[in-house]
Formats: C-alpha cells, structure tokens, sequence
C-alpha cells in the first residue's frame, strides 16, 4: 500500500499564525476565544453566541444562571467576559460526561422527581455541585442556604437528592 | 372515508396510515395542504395530522400530548393515559407535545384536539373523558390485527406492555402489527374502555419524561428556541399602561454595536387586555441579547403618566376599609342562604375579623418571551404559553393569516400561574416582526415581567359570625371588597365577583344563615386570572376565622371543624357537583393524625391546621411552627389530598408539595405596591420568594386513594397552606396575623 502524504512546500516559510485578540476561555473542556464586547455577561455569551441555552436567565437573585466558575457556583449573569481570560466555566450542559453518562447529582434529581416546570433545574444542580465539591457531607443548615429561587416547590425534593449523593446514591 | 371512532361530540378518531409500516392513530386534517406539526410523531408524509399515537415497525411508541405543561406534569401523565389503555411498554414510550392544533373549516378554526390549556387543573379531568379513547382504538386494531394472523378470536387475546398474546402463549410485539393494524376497518362505535382491576400504569408512580433532558441542559424552552436571523427585542415599557411617551432620544442607542432599529408600540384601541400590547413601549432590536440591553439602557425615554398615575395600593386599601366600614354601602350577593339578620337575635357570641390579602405578581420562572417568524401566506412562533388557542387568536387578528397558516409550538413551560393565559408578549412580537421584516426573538426583563403584570388584586375581607347558646355557628357573613380581575375582560358587571369569591366555598352549605358578597372597588392598575383564585385569598380568610370562632369558644379547632362539617353526606353546590363532608373530614383527620393534633394545647411549637375543597377535590394542611425571637420556623407541613383516581401518585406528590411550599412563600414574603401608578417591587430584592430556609425541609403528603373520576390537583395544595401556617403562629405567638405578608406583620405585631 502506497501511503501519500502531504508535503509541506518547502521553498515557502510558514507564515506565523497570527495571534487572536480575545478572551481566551474553556466552557465545558472547550476551548474558546471570545473577540466581542469584553464588557458582555457571561450569560449571554453562553445562550446567544455558544447556543447553550442550559443556563437560564431568570433575573438578579433567580440562580437560574448559576455556573461553575473554576469550580465555584457564580451567577453568570453578573460576570463580564472581560474576567474570564484563563478560566474554566461548567455549565449544566458539562455536567455529564462525554459517553453521556450523568453525574451522580444529575441521576439523583431524576431518581427524586427534583423537577417541576425544570426552568431552575439547572440552577439547583449547578448550586448543589458547588457545595458537594466544598463539604461532601452536607448538613441540612448547608442546603438552607443553596441560593436557587423555585416556583414550583422543588426544594423538599432537591434537598433529598442532594443527600442522596452525599449517602452514596442512597436515599 | 368513515367518521371514525368518536372521541368527542365533534371530533372523531382515525387511522392515519404512516410511513413504513407504522400506525398513527389521531384526528385526520380536512386538507392536509402544507401543515405544521412534529414530523416524528407523523413521519415526514403525514406531517401535520391531528395524530395521538404512533406505534412504529420496531415496537417504538410516540404519544403526542395536547395541554402545554407548565410545570404540571401533564406531559407525564397525559400520556400514561393513553399508554394505559394501549397496554404499551412505557419503556417504550416517547412523548412529544403537539403544539397548536388548529384547522381550516370555511375560514374559521376548528381546535383539532378540542382542550388545549394547561395549568388550570383541568387538563387531567378533560383528558380522561377522551383521550383514552385514541389508546383503546390503537389496542383493538393491534388485537385485530393479531386475530387474524393467528386465527384466534380477538376476545382471547390479551395484551402486555407492547405484545399481544395467545391464550396458547404465542405473542407478537406490537410493531410487528402496526402495520396490519393500519389497515384494519375502524369500529362503528366507542370501544369499551378498560377496567381499574387492569391499570398497569395508571396509579403507579412514574418520574418526569422530560427528566433527563432537564438535568442536562438539553430541553428547550420557549425563550431557548431561535430562528436564523432573528433580532433580539428587549423593551422599555411605560410605566403606566395608560400613559404615552413624552419625548424619545434614540440616538445612542442606535450607536450601540449590533443594535438594528428601534421601534415603538402602542396598545390597539379598544382591545381587551391580554389581546395587545398592554403599555407603550419602545423596543430596541439587535443582533444579540446584550447589545439589545445596552441599546435599551441608552434611550433617552421621557414618558407621561395617564390616569392611573395617581393609584396607589395604599389608598385603595383605605377604600375598602371604608367600603366595608360604610353601613349604607350594598355589594353584589353571591350567595345567600336562611336569613342572616334574624340569626343574629339568637346570638350568645358573636365573632368579627377583617383580614387583607396583598396584590400579587406572576413572576413565572421563565419571564415573558416570544419568538416569531412570519412568511408569506404563513406565522411560525413559539411560544410560552397556557392557551395556545387564545395566542392563536392575537397572531390572526395581527396578521390576518388564514386559521391554519399559522403555527404555534409550545414546548414545556417555565410556569404559568395565569399569566400565560393573556397573550400581550405575543402581540408585542408579532407587531416587532411585522416592523422589522425579520424574525424577532422577544425577551423581557425580571424588571419588566414584574412592572408589566395583570397582578392578583388585593382585597379587604370581613367576616361575621354568630353563635348560640348550644355553640353551634348558626350564622356566617363573608364581605370581599377588591377591585375585580375580570373588571375590562367582557364579563358583565353582575358577574364580576366570579374572579373574587366562590359560591360554595367553604363553610357555605353548612351554616344556616350564610351570606357571601362582593363589593366593588375600581383600580387602573391592570388585573388577570391568577393560580388558585379566588380559593387562596378566601380560604386564608375563611379558615383563619374558623381558628378564631373556636378561640373565641376556647375549643379545639380541629373538634368546631369537625362539628362544622357533620355527618358524613353530600350537599349540592351551587356551580354542580356536591360536597361530600365525609371526604373532607376525611382529610382534615388524616393531617391531624399525621401531626400528633393531640398534642395541640401542650407543645410548645403552634400547630395549625385548614381544609377546603376546590372542583371536587379535597384538601387539609397541617402545619408546625415554632417561633425564637424574630424567627419563624416552619417545622412540619403535613398535606392530605383526595383527588379521586390518581394517575401518577409521584406526580401528585410533586404538585402537592411544590405546591405547599409556593402558597407558603406567597404567605410568608411577598406583596406588590404601587405608588403613583407605578409597581415598587423591581426584582427578586423587592419580591423575595422564600428559599429553602424560610421553608420546611420536608412535605409529608398523604394522598387518599379512590377510584372516582381525577380531579385537577394543579393548585388544589394552595389554599390551606397560609392558614393552616397563621393558625399554627397563632398557637406559638398567641399573634393572630390577619394580613399578608405574614412576616412582615408577625414582626409588627410581635
Ligand atoms: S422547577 Fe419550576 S421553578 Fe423550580
């Protein structure tokens, strides 16, 4: 078997690549290089130009836009891109992983029933990875303070799930 | 072609042979001309047929669900309808939501699906009276189809999770029949449906199909969808619906990277709220969501107030007072049973309350948005809806596009409460998209969703009891004065108590001399349809009483309920349907038992307790709360609900809970207020839900088991919440909160 390869032409020098401007960034593992408005939250930077539109926006104080920023649960809404140079943002859409197995969490907010409308689901999981991350074993004081707002009533449920992970899987 | 099986009194079931070997079962389109609707239910040659159940060659099984969910579970519990009755393998399941069904019938809209709402705690109800139906057509056909392959009669063949079965133990899955089954003549009547003693998934719990694309991040919402080359348009609304715009500066604006044009919208004249645009306002459209906002943040916008720049909640609160204080003043009579006035010479006690209930926004979870696209000759949008008919409505009346050239997709709902059921967001981009001759993606601001609501009006209620000389309650008076939400809607003035107060709440028909009526207050400030009213306002008031009437007896409260309600027996309502005292009571014990009610005089936490019944449905909270200094505690809340048959006992525990915990966070924190015609609360700051802190950590639900026909449980758990909770305060602070916010007072009056 004959095997052809390209050849680089070597009578021209490879011309340097030119250095992007931007906000160099990985979102869920990807890598990104943002050369828009430094000034645009990272909210919608996800919805409108990534299309991830896992992270909701619900207003100020809502946590429907919590993401984890290096790990931290932040609401994305209020930071700008112009701080995200290096860093590493998760999304709901980063939570599982690439065979599409969930997370732990994820599967115990389903074994739970942890959803009503779903709109601030994204919003618990992302606040509930940020304190299973800081404290394994959570005490209920913990979960009091998990800054998510539900209409549909879910935090009894998310409170379950979130202890069903920090019990192993067992509710 | 024959008429098909009848589903309901207009629409009938058919066969609508599909692609490769399936079977699609639904309601056939007139002309089936270029029609929208989700291909995979259909296959890509059948788009567009009115289809229910599609059963493929692998054994694979779609069901479509008509009612938008909006939080609900009804696109759980939908389809285990249908799926019952079919005998599929759930496992097998896949549900889609069918979006508007609407056809052409000499240019009028025919609703293909007949109900199409959601939220209102209907949908359950309205799906059991037919959808079972387009299930138990899909089984006999398959049946059929199997008879003859094996030469068996259909009646000894029986069907199990997507087979059917020989007596002899041969079995065929269901997709190696669908086609046959498709070409099988339908029945000439309704088919039989099955017998309790069969449900397999009916009454057995099952999780939100929608769950793993949830917790994901891969379901989309209204406000997710997109078009190619749609502009992003965020708005500055007036402040005051009925005010104009003064003077506009858009220059700056305008030099924002992105931002396109700007465009200004006026309410239409003589349109009902709901069905335009609900205030001035002018749009910014850019290319994304945040170019849009700078745009926004830099108009040059002066606006000038109209008449109801002088309204205030704090003065109409004050008109109620004296509405009710008035001696002269006369409501309407809503209801009026024995004579109210002569009881009252047999008085050995008498007991007198007022309570005030705040106006209260929607703050559904996903704020106001809409996306649209308009073509020749045809409107595509999705949008967050309720009543997917009435959108309907506002795009044909903007467009004047024929019934069916216009398509409207609703994907799952981020809440409803009521306010999705008025459809101004819809207008506003219609009319966008019209201006800008592109597709428009429409998103409003938490500031805008709470500043430009239809809000729950408040009310000032009184209420009057008298007792005799034997302790029984021989009289009860009920005043409501608020300023009606069905006030500029097309109700006749003679109906507008009908949004304020219920005939047969709670405690009519078990007091003698009982009168209810409304007095009526006018407000500028726009109103609408609001989740749970007017049960949430009047129950809060009516069983807040009851604890006092008993106070006031120095009995337990549980026991003057008990009394109150009596032998166990039917009374017949005034809007049908019957009150059936035994199973209220039934639920009242259940949550007394549940929370150690015997203990109520000796523990040192308040226990409080409230029943209450809504559309057939009964109701009791039992509540736990303990006070330290400021700090209000909600220990336990306990919930019993008799719904008749339950469909997803998981599903109702969610309801049941979420709702529980919402009517609390209501109660505990929140109220609208305006002052010179202008909304106060500008987020989440002003308007703080509970979080889990303030709530209790648990719910404990008890749900009755029964076999009658389901009732709605959307808001059913509402009601009782907030009293059983000023009751349980009572106990632990010997502070009777009569007005909402409860935190808000409970520390003035501490
Ligand atoms: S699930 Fe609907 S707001 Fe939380």
């Amino acid at each position: 078997m004959v095997q052809v390869q390209a050849q680089p032409d070597a009578s021209r020098p490879i011309a340097p690549e030119k250095v992007r401007e931007g906000i160099d960034l990985t979102v869920n593992g990807e890598r990104f290089v943002h050369t828009g408005d430094p000034q645009m939250p990272l909210l919608w930077y996800l919805r409108d130009v990534l299309r991830l539109t896992g992270t909701k926006y619900g207003g100020e104080l809502s946590g429907a836009d919590l993401v984890l920023l290096d790990g931290k649960a932040v609401p994305a809404m209020g930071v700008p891109m112009a701080r995200l140079a290096q860093r590493k943002v998760t999304t709901v859409e980063g939570l599982a992983g690439a065979d599409g197995s969930l997370h732990p969490l994820q599967q115990a907010f389903i074994d739970e029933d942890a959803i009503g409308c779903g709109y601030c689901t994204p919003g618990w999981l992302i606040a509930a990875l940020d304190l299973l991350n800081r404290k394994p074993r959570p005490s209920d004081d913990d979960i009091d303070q998990l800054p998510v707002l539900c209409r549909c009533g879910c935090h009894t449920r998310v409170r379950r799930a979130i202890r069903r992970v920090a019990n192993g899987g067992q509710s | 072609m024959s008429a098909g099986v009848q589903l309901s009194r207009r629409r009938f079931l058919q066969v609508l042979a599909g692609t490769a070997g399936a079977l699609v079962i639904g309601i056939p389109l007139a002309e089936a001309a270029d029609p929208p609707l989700p291909p995979a239910l259909l296959g890509d040659d059948y788009r567009g047929l009115g289809a229910y159940v599609r059963i493929d060659s692998d054994g694979n099984v779609l069901i479509g669900t008509r009612d938008p969910d909006t939080g609900t579970g009804t696109s759980t519990a939908l389809p285990r309808i249908i799926a019952d009755e079919l005998d599929a393998d759930w496992n097998r399941v896949g549900v889609i939501p069918l979006g508007l069904g609407v056809d052409n019938r000499n240019g009028q809209p025919f609703w293909r699906y007949g109900h199409q709402t959601g939220g209102l705690g209907d949908s359950i109800p309205a799906a059991w009276a037919d959808l079972r139906q387009a299930g138990a057509l899909a089984r006999w056909l398959l049946t059929q189809a199997a008879a003859r392959r094996l030469g068996v009669p259909a009646e000894r063949l029986r069907c199990q999770a997507g087979t059917v079965i020989a007596p002899d133990g041969r079995r065929f899955g269901y997709g190696d029949l669908a086609e046959a089954a498709s070409k099988i003549a339908l029945p000439t009547a309704p088919l039989p449906l099955k017998s309790p003693d069969r449900y397999t998934l009916i009454g057995q719990p099952a999780g939100d199909v929608d769950a793993r694309a949830l917790v994901t991040g891969q379901s989309r919402y209204a406000i997710d969808s997109d078009f190619a080359g749609a502009l992003v348009a965020v708005l500055a609304h007036c402040p005051w619906h009925d005010g104009s715009l003064g003077t506009i500066d858009t220059a700056d604006a305008l030099a924002v990277k992105g931002v396109v044009k700007v465009v200004q919208l006026r309410p239409e004249a003589n349109r009902l709220p709901g069905q335009t645009v609900r205030a001035p306002a002018v749009a910014v459209l850019a290319e994304n969501t945040w170019a849009a906002l700078q745009g926004r943040a830099r108009l040059k916008l002066r606006w000038q107030p109209g008449a109801s720049g002088s309204a205030g909640s704090a003065a109409l609160e004050q008109q109620a007072t004296d509405l009710l204080d008035d001696k002269n003043a006369t409501g309407q009579l809503v209801r009026s049973d024995g004579d109210v006035d002569s009881a009252g010479k047999k008085a050995a006690r008498r007991v007198e309350a007022t309570y005030f209930q705040p106006w209260l926004a929607h703050a559904t979870p996903e704020p106001m948005n809409c996306l649209v696209r308009l073509d020749k000759d045809r409107a595509t949008l999705v949008v967050p809806t309720q009543a997917p008919q009435q959108a309907w409505a506002v795009v044909q009346r903007l467009t004047g596009l024929a019934p069916d050239q216009i398509e409207i997709q609703v994907p799952r709902v981020g809440g409803g409460y009521g306010r999705r059921l008025d459809h101004d967001y819809v207008a506003e981009a219609v009319m966008l998209a019209k201006a800008v001759d592109k597709p428009v993606r429409l998103l409003w601001t938490r500031q805008e969703d709470l500043a430009q609501d239809f809000y729950r009006p408040a009310s000032v209620q009184r209420l009057n009891a008298v007792v005799d000389r034997k302790r029984n309650l021989i009289a009860w008076t009920q005043r409501v004065a608020s300023a009606s939400a069905l006030a500029g809607r097309g109700v006749p003035d003679d109906r507008l108590w009908a949004s304020e107060l219920q005939a047969d709440q709670l405690p009519a028909g078990l007091v003698p001399n009982y009168r209810s009526s409304w007095y009526r207050l006018d407000s500028p400030i726009p109103r609408g349809p609001h989740r749970g009213m007017p049960h949430l306002a009047n129950a809060f008031a009516a069983e807040s009483f009851v604890d006092e009437i008993a106070h006031a007896l120095k009995e337990n409260p549980l026991d003057t309920r008990l009394r109150l309600l009596g032998e166990p027996r039917q009374i017949p309502l005034a809007n049908g349907g019957t009150l059936d005292t035994g199973r209220l009571a039934n639920v009242l014990r259940l949550v007394a038992e549940r929370i150690e009610w015997k203990n109520w005089l000796r523990s040192v936490n308040g226990l409080g307790i409230a029943c209450w019944h809504v559309n057939g449905a009964y109701v009791a909270h039992a509540v736990e709360a303990a006070l330290q200094g400021e700090k209000l505690g909600i220990v336990r809340a306990v919930c019993a609900v008799d719904v008749g048959r339950v469909i997803n006992p998981l599903g109702l525990e969610g309801q049941v809970a979420g709702a529980t915990l919402d009517a609390l966070s209501a109660a505990l924190n929140l109220a609208v207020t305006f002052k010179d015609g202008q909304v106060q609360q500008h987020g989440y700051k002003d308007y703080p839900l509970a979080g889990m802190a303030q709530l209790p950590r648990a719910v404990e639900v008890i749900v009755v088991p029964g076999d009658r026909v389901p009732a709605g449980a959307s808001f059913l758990a509402m009601p009782t919440a907030a009293p059983a909770l000023a009751n349980a305060v009572f106990r632990a602070s010997a502070v009777r909160v009569r007005r909402l916010p409860l935190m808000k007072e409970l520390l003035r009056l501490l």
